[in-house]
């Protein structure tokens, strides 16, 4: 009977989990890595790239985004939409074909691979004949032509990928339509370009790489014109109104066609060399556009300057007078333009350009072709990032303050909307304002709205401007001379190159109801900013903190502190530092905490942690957590990795260091003998045993025991049961925790009487293990609301009638003890049972799905094998558990970042946060519907051409049929 | 008996003592026979043997005829044997400066067993469940395993194939390392189907003087199959290291040895206690649990691996040190800028400050992990927790910085 009623409490546990948790990876934010292919379709306005990994995602309007996986782990080097329809097709680097189509399923489109195609050639025939390079959608929509390196054209039905071998163009029958005096018969070689007549579906040109293109006729099956361009041949464009063809080649010529007439025309109309005289290199891709009035537009690739702008990735645009180059910081992969009107051929508004790194819109409309601000595939990594911090649910005021001071640094982007509209976005509004920062290399904090599909930019901050680096400002290439040929404009934002490795961001704490914000960096640098709506000029006062204490016998060997600009800065509306700590030694703050209310900061490095009280700006507390005979925290930029490499590297570091000091001060050669016996004991090593771990207890020995891993403000019952106080608590490396009593002086004499911090407790875990996370739970088994979120009325205030319970999360275990006398009450073990470590933990508020009301506290756990687990609190629990990254991604892992709703980001690789939920009420994921356009209503039928070519399209059609 | 032990030494640890002035040459003895102490002193040079030694303890204590053994207090709190003149120079070499000897009465039907275990193991329901059992079974005792300090066991003798080998590794808290380690390989494993090769965990490497080593227990090359009871199939090299780092302070690991001559051979349900035994300067043996080990009572059989050993010797093993600071902290304790902070150092110089502080070691802690960090911890404390002596440790040092409960 009893057990009987315990199964029954344990499947309503289950299903109270179920209503609770569930696993999603949802959407990818940020700028795909290695992108390969880029396509346009006007009739959906919608936008695909493919990468070499073999994804291919589409973007339409913000928040219409679908995204695909080929089995194959082959890179995308094609994508064609069939025209006026919801399908595309891929060709792989493998030479296959696959076919996708959007498919409206409960009112969401889904992308959906529908089929796979590979060419087989005639048997015994090599595989160039085969190879494809060359595709071509044709506007029938149902023909697909293949060019290939052999110089065949081969024609396949689509969608159900049929060899129509009767109409395939041979190499054969191209040859022997030509003139007779054409380059002694030499090899047309492959395949390069295949273009349809734009007024006549009839005529398809194919261009081969040695330069010569054909007009073929498809009904006659015959050439009608040969173009005996001499160059290699890099791109064809068919004028609009047919009649002209424009060839670009590999000598960074372009060729202009007369189409009309038969037989073959000897001579170009055209020809240029755009950035002549001297050997230009390649132009690979020519479009030209007319408008209404005027000139045409003409958009070249490449075709700089080889040996002065050889390297320099750019895209030409010139109309009428103006002629730029518009110079990128990355390898241009394509690009395409966006027209005006209805049908979408009117006067180009837009051009497009993906580069390796990053989207580029360029409003062709406005003076000056401003750049568009991209909604999605933002280029995160614009500078690497280095940190990540999330903040849910932001007060309105502070969201609107991040916005307007966005908005001032935003001036040089065009005001026009987003051009690329295809589909809707069925996702219903973000419940909440989310902002997600990212801090980096360079020393920015960029603020992004994180709460629905689009991770959009909002507003960039800079902390270098606090020190003194070696690089000006005004150092860019950005300003062009005048007179300069090629005229480059830069455009883009992608800039991995760093003044200084020193401003790097580690560390980010916002608190969202102060508008205070406290970033901490590689440098040992902590900055307190708070939100500004006006600029301000102010010089920036430096507190250091002796971290070492007075321990002799240690030499930092890293790098020095960031210099500190001496005289007022002016620093733009938004968050203006006031403050800074500088930790001696400048080691890497490696946990940082802002308490806005008590209006203080704490951080922790290598060799300590302090506590700063930012309202009067000095130290309250310096502590240091060094082990005495840990050389290897003093060495420098922090690898918690130690590789065989580095080992090796530190050796002779240490024998190059003795020998000097040997030289200096005649000491003993035994620390000599002794490095060189370390030295060859670790290469003998090395060479016995290639991956072996060795098996041994913690000591309090090793090495970075005493980095501060963690650290935690509580106001909680540190000394007796019967008075909350404020406190502070540390956790290290080594499986110390450490609690200082608070002492805040009354808020009317908070400027002048000190604040004053009392060694509490000291707990020293049994194994040793890094202590990762800090928390105390209240009398209900709540973790404590965060500071200022009682006082906003946001959060029930924390019970201080039962009694508190300090949770301790090291990388192996979960425990939990009473407070104010610490014991142990329960644990969770992690490692000792699966050996699983703790890699990055959050308290997350778990909502049911089911009923409005109920919800639970919870930790969520990412762990070393890339599993993600849920904890629940304060019963210690594991409640689910889901493998979400790769064990092998270890930066993947190191970049997860959870909200405080069960959702969570992960980098997927330096330009790409992929965002999971693990709640299953909080799911933030892109519902969009993509119509055939042919079916919607509003549009008007894209095919608004004259009636001959859509007779001869009939005439094609009965053709195939016959 | 092991109980007995525990209250015995629960009274010397509060007994305070005052300091010596002259700790050169002569080593202060305080010798326990039942409830009697005696005091005197021993010149270092010129004691003479363990012989001499032994009488002039029955002569101090009056117990002339009366068969004892001899135990003393180790630095790490280990009681240990005196029964040579190697361990008897070993115990005045470790006097720091007192040394405590613990005097027994040689019993026929209960072996003493010294080492750490026996002093701090087993509050929780398996207390009385060991001498109950070993009551039972009597005389079985083939050599003589409390003369040494156990650093091993082979375990689960009776549930385990025979190929396979249960391997207990005590660490103490000497510093001696565990001092192995393990690689990937190719494990070998019959099926039906055939011979299949599956990815394994390995011993690679066995550190010389480390604690693997001078068991002689596991060998290079054998075949990690479980640790603590789990199973490490399909388990990483870098989770079977975190799995047995985890459990360090207690670690049992399952291995197949690549040498399987030296195997125990179960003879009906006999045992028989095999392997080979080597013996360090400290001393050390390969005892066999007589009595069913706690660990064979959690894995209740061989193919259990998803249970947990029993070995959670870590339960609250933490130290925890709360300072009861308020009415006595000093108000310069905090200053601004580079204040010097340093009234509380865990782990550093000598300064001293009467702080009254509690240090509260957990009793069913394996102490002898925490030893280490104690042993540099030299804040002021006093005993603040009385009620806890029961499971009081050893490592006095007695000059009045610290006490261990």
């Amino acid at each position: 009977m009893k057990r009987f009623r315990r199964h029954g409490q344990e499947s309503h546990r289950d299903r109270i989990k179920q209503e609770l948790y569930g696993f999603n990876k949802t959407v990818e934010h940020g700028f795909p890595h290695q992108p390969s292919a880029l396509v346009f379709s006007p009739s959906l306005q919608l936008l695909a790239i493919g990468t070499r990994s073999g994804a291919i995602k589409l973007y339409g309007a913000p928040g219409v985004e679908f995204m695909g996986l080929h089995d194959e782990n082959a890179a995308v080097t094609q994508v064609h939409f069939l025209p006026q329809q919801v399908d595309l097709v891929t060709l792989l680097d493998d030479n296959s074909l696959h076919m996708w189509t959007l498919r409206a399923h409960h009112g969401v489109s889904e992308l959906l691979e529908t089929g796979r195609f590979t060419l087989t050639g005639p048997p015994g025939a090599p595989p160039s004949v085969t190879r494809v390079t060359a595709v071509l959608t044709h506007s029938s929509g149902d023909m697909l032509f293949l060019g290939t390196e052999g110089g065949h054209v081969f024609v396949v039905e689509v969608p159900g990928f049929r060899e129509l071998e009767e109409r395939n163009i041979s190499l054969e029958n191209v040859t022997n339509s030509l003139p007779e005096d054409y380059g002694g018969r030499r090899s047309l070689e492959h395949v390069e370009s295949l273009q349809e007549n734009p007024v006549n579906p009839r005529q398809v040109l194919i261009g081969y790489g040695r330069g010569i293109m054909v007009i073929w006729d498809l009904e006659r099956h015959s050439a009608v014109k040969h173009i005996p361009a001499t160059q290699q041949l890099e791109s064809v464009w068919w004028t609009e109104d047919g009649g002209h063809v424009l060839s670009s080649h590999s000598d960074g010529s372009y060729c202009r066609w007369m189409v009309a007439g038969e037989g073959t025309q000897s001579e170009p109309e055209k020809s240029e060399v755009p950035y002549g005289h001297f050997p230009c290199k390649a132009i690979s891709k020519i479009i030209q556009l007319p408008t209404e009035q005027g000139p045409p537009f003409l958009f070249l690739s490449g075709g700089m300057p080889r040996a002065s702008y050889g390297d320099r990735h750019c895209i030409s645009v010139i109309h009428s007078k103006t002629h730029v180059a518009l110079d990128f910081t990355s390898r241009i992969i394509d690009f395409f333009v966006i027209r005006d009107g209805p049908d979408h051929t009117g006067d180009p508004s837009a051009l497009v350009v993906l580069v390796e790194e990053e989207l580029v819109v360029i409003d062709l409309q406005t003076e000056g072709w401003p750049v568009i601000q991209t909604p999605y595939l933002v280029p995160l990594h614009c500078s690497a990032i280095t940190c990540s911090h999330h903040v849910s649910a932001i007060p309105l005021k502070m969201w609107e303050r991040v916005l307007s001071a966005g908005a001032l640094q935003n001036t040089h982007y065009s005001k026009k909307p987003w051009p690329i509209t295809g589909g809707q976005n069925l996702s219903p509004d973000a419940p909440q304002r989310d902002l997600l920062l990212t801090g980096h290399e360079d020393g920015t904090v960029r603020f992004w709205d994180a709460s629905g599909v689009c991770l959009y930019p909002m507003y960039k901050l800079s902390t270098a401007g606090v020190f003194l680096t070696d690089a000006e400002p005004n150092d860019n290439m950005n300003q062009c001379t005048e007179g300069e040929w090629p005229p480059f404009r830069k455009v883009g934002c992608f800039d991995p190159y760093s003044d200084d490795p020193r401003l790097g961001v580690q560390k980010i704490h916002l608190c969202k109801y102060s508008g205070y914000l406290t970033v901490a960096g590689t440098a040992g640098q902590i900055l307190v900013l708070e939100l500004n709506d006006e600029a301000a000029e102010q010089t920036v006062e430096a507190t250091v903190a002796d971290l070492l204490q007075g321990q002799e016998g240690f030499r930092w060997k890293g790098h020095t502190r960031l210099e500190v600009r001496e005289e007022p800065v002016t620093f733009p509306p938004g968050f203006q530092p006031f403050a800074l700590v500088q930790c001696q030694p400048p080691a890497v703050v490696t946990a940082l905490t802002l308490h806005s209310e008590w209006k203080l900061v704490t951080f922790g490095t290598s060799h300590g942690f302090g506590l700063y009280d930012y309202q009067q700006k000095s130290n309250v507390l310096v502590r240091c957590t060094l082990n005495p005979s840990d050389q290897l925290a003093m060495e420098g930029p922090l690898s918690r990795v130690k590789s065989i490499k580095k080992s090796l590297r530190q050796s002779f570091r240490r024998i190059r260091r003795s020998r000097v000091s040997l030289r200096k001060h005649h000491v003993n050669s035994a620390l000599l003998s002794l490095a060189n016996a370390r030295l060859e004991a670790e290469l003998a090593e090395m060479e016995l045993a290639p991956v072996q771990r060795k098996i041994e207890a913690r000591s309090s020995d090793d090495s970075f025991t005493g980095l501060v891993r963690t650290l935690y403000f509580a106001d909680t019952f540190l000394s007796d049961s019967s008075h909350h106080t404020p406190s502070l608590w540390a956790g290290t490396n080594g499986g110390s925790v450490f609690a200082y009593q608070l002492r805040l002086p009354p808020v009317e004499r908070r400027s002048e009487d000190p604040v004053s911090a009392h060694p509490a407790k000291e707990i020293q875990l049994m194994h040793r293990a890094p202590v990762v996370g800090i928390v105390v739970l209240d009398g209900h088994g709540s973790p404590l609301p965060e500071p200022l979120e009682v006082a906003h009325d946001l959060a029930r205030s924390a019970d201080m009638q039962g009694c508190h319970q300090l949770l301790v999360i090291s990388e192996e275990q979960f425990k939990v003890f009473t407070l104010p006398k610490v014991s142990a009450k329960m644990k969770l073990k992690l490692t000792a049972i699966d050996g699983s470590r703790v890699r990055r933990v959050g308290v997350a508020w778990f909502g049911s799905s089911r009923s409005e009301d109920y919800g639970e506290s919870g930790l969520t756990v990412l762990t070393n094998q890339g599993d993600l687990h849920v904890v629940s609190l304060p019963g210690v629990k594991l409640q689910v558990q889901y493998p979400c990254i790769r064990r092998e991604d270890v930066s993947g892992i190191a970049s997860c970042v959870f909200t405080k709703h069960g959702q969570g980001f992960y980098l997927i690789s330096p330009s790409e946060f992929e965002r999971f939920s693990l709640s299953a009420r909080c799911v933030v994921e892109p519902r969009s519907l993509v119509e055939v356009p042919s079916q919607t209503p509003g549009t008007t039928l894209p095919r608004a051409q004259p009636d001959g070519p859509r007779v001869m399209e009939h005439a094609l059609l009965n053709d195939e049929s016959e | 008996m092991v109980q007995s032990t525990g209250v015995q030494r629960a009274k010397m640890s509060r007994h305070q003592r005052t300091p010596l002035k002259n700790t050169n040459n002569v080593v202060e003895v305080k010798s326990k026979f039942e409830a009697e102490y005696r005091r005197f002193a021993l010149k270092k040079s010129g004691t003479g043997g363990f012989q001499e030694f032994y009488r002039l303890l029955q002569t101090v204590h009056r117990i002339p005829s009366v068969e004892v053994l001899l135990g003393y207090a180790d630095i790490y709190g280990d009681l240990l044997p005196i029964n040579n003149d190697d361990n008897f120079y070993k115990a005045l070499s470790s006097a720091n400066p007192l040394l405590r000897i613990i005097i027994q009465k040689r019993d026929v039907d209960e072996p003493v067993v010294f080492a750490t275990n026996s002093l701090q193991r087993r509050k929780k329901g398996l207390a009385g469940l060991r001498p109950a059992q070993q009551k039972t079974k009597p005389g079985l005792m083939i050599g003589h395993p409390q003369d040494f300090r156990q650093i091993s066991s082979i375990i689960d003798v009776d549930i385990l194939p025979e190929t396979h080998r249960r391997v207990r590794l005590h660490k103490h808290g000497t510093h001696k390392p565990l001092g192995f380690y393990i690689r990937d390989g190719v494990s070998v494993r019959v099926t039906p189907q055939g011979v299949e090769k599956v990815p394994g965990v390995f011993i690679s490497r066995l550190v010389r003087g480390g604690l693997a080593e001078s068991t002689g227990l596991l060998g290079v090359n054998d075949e990690i199959l479980e640790v603590n009871g789990i199973d490490v199939d399909s388990k990483s090299l870098d989770q079977v290291t975190d799995m047995m780092v985890a459990n360090s302070h207690n670690l049992i690991v399952t291995v197949k040895p690549a040498n399987q001559r030296n195997n125990v051979v179960l003879r009906g349900s006999k045992v028989s206690v095999g392997g080979n035994s080597s013996s360090g300067s400290i001393g050390s043996t390969i005892s066999h649990d007589l009595a069913p080990s706690p660990a064979s009572q959690s894995v209740s059989h061989y193919s259990n691996s998803n249970s947990v050993a029993e070995g959670d010797s870590d339960e609250d093993g933490d130290i925890i040190i709360e300072s009861d600071i308020l009415p006595y902290l000093p108000d310069h304790c905090v200053s601004n800028g580079n204040g010097s902070h340093r009234e509380f150092p865990l782990s550093s110089s000598l300064g001293q400050r009467p702080l009254p502080q509690s240090i509260f070691l957990p009793s069913s802690g394996s102490l002898s992990d925490s030893k280490a960090s104690l042993n540099s911890l030299t804040t002021p404390t006093h005993n603040g927790s009385p009620t806890k002596t029961s499971s009081s440790q050893e490592s006095m040092r007695e000059d009045g910085n610290i006490i261990t409960m």
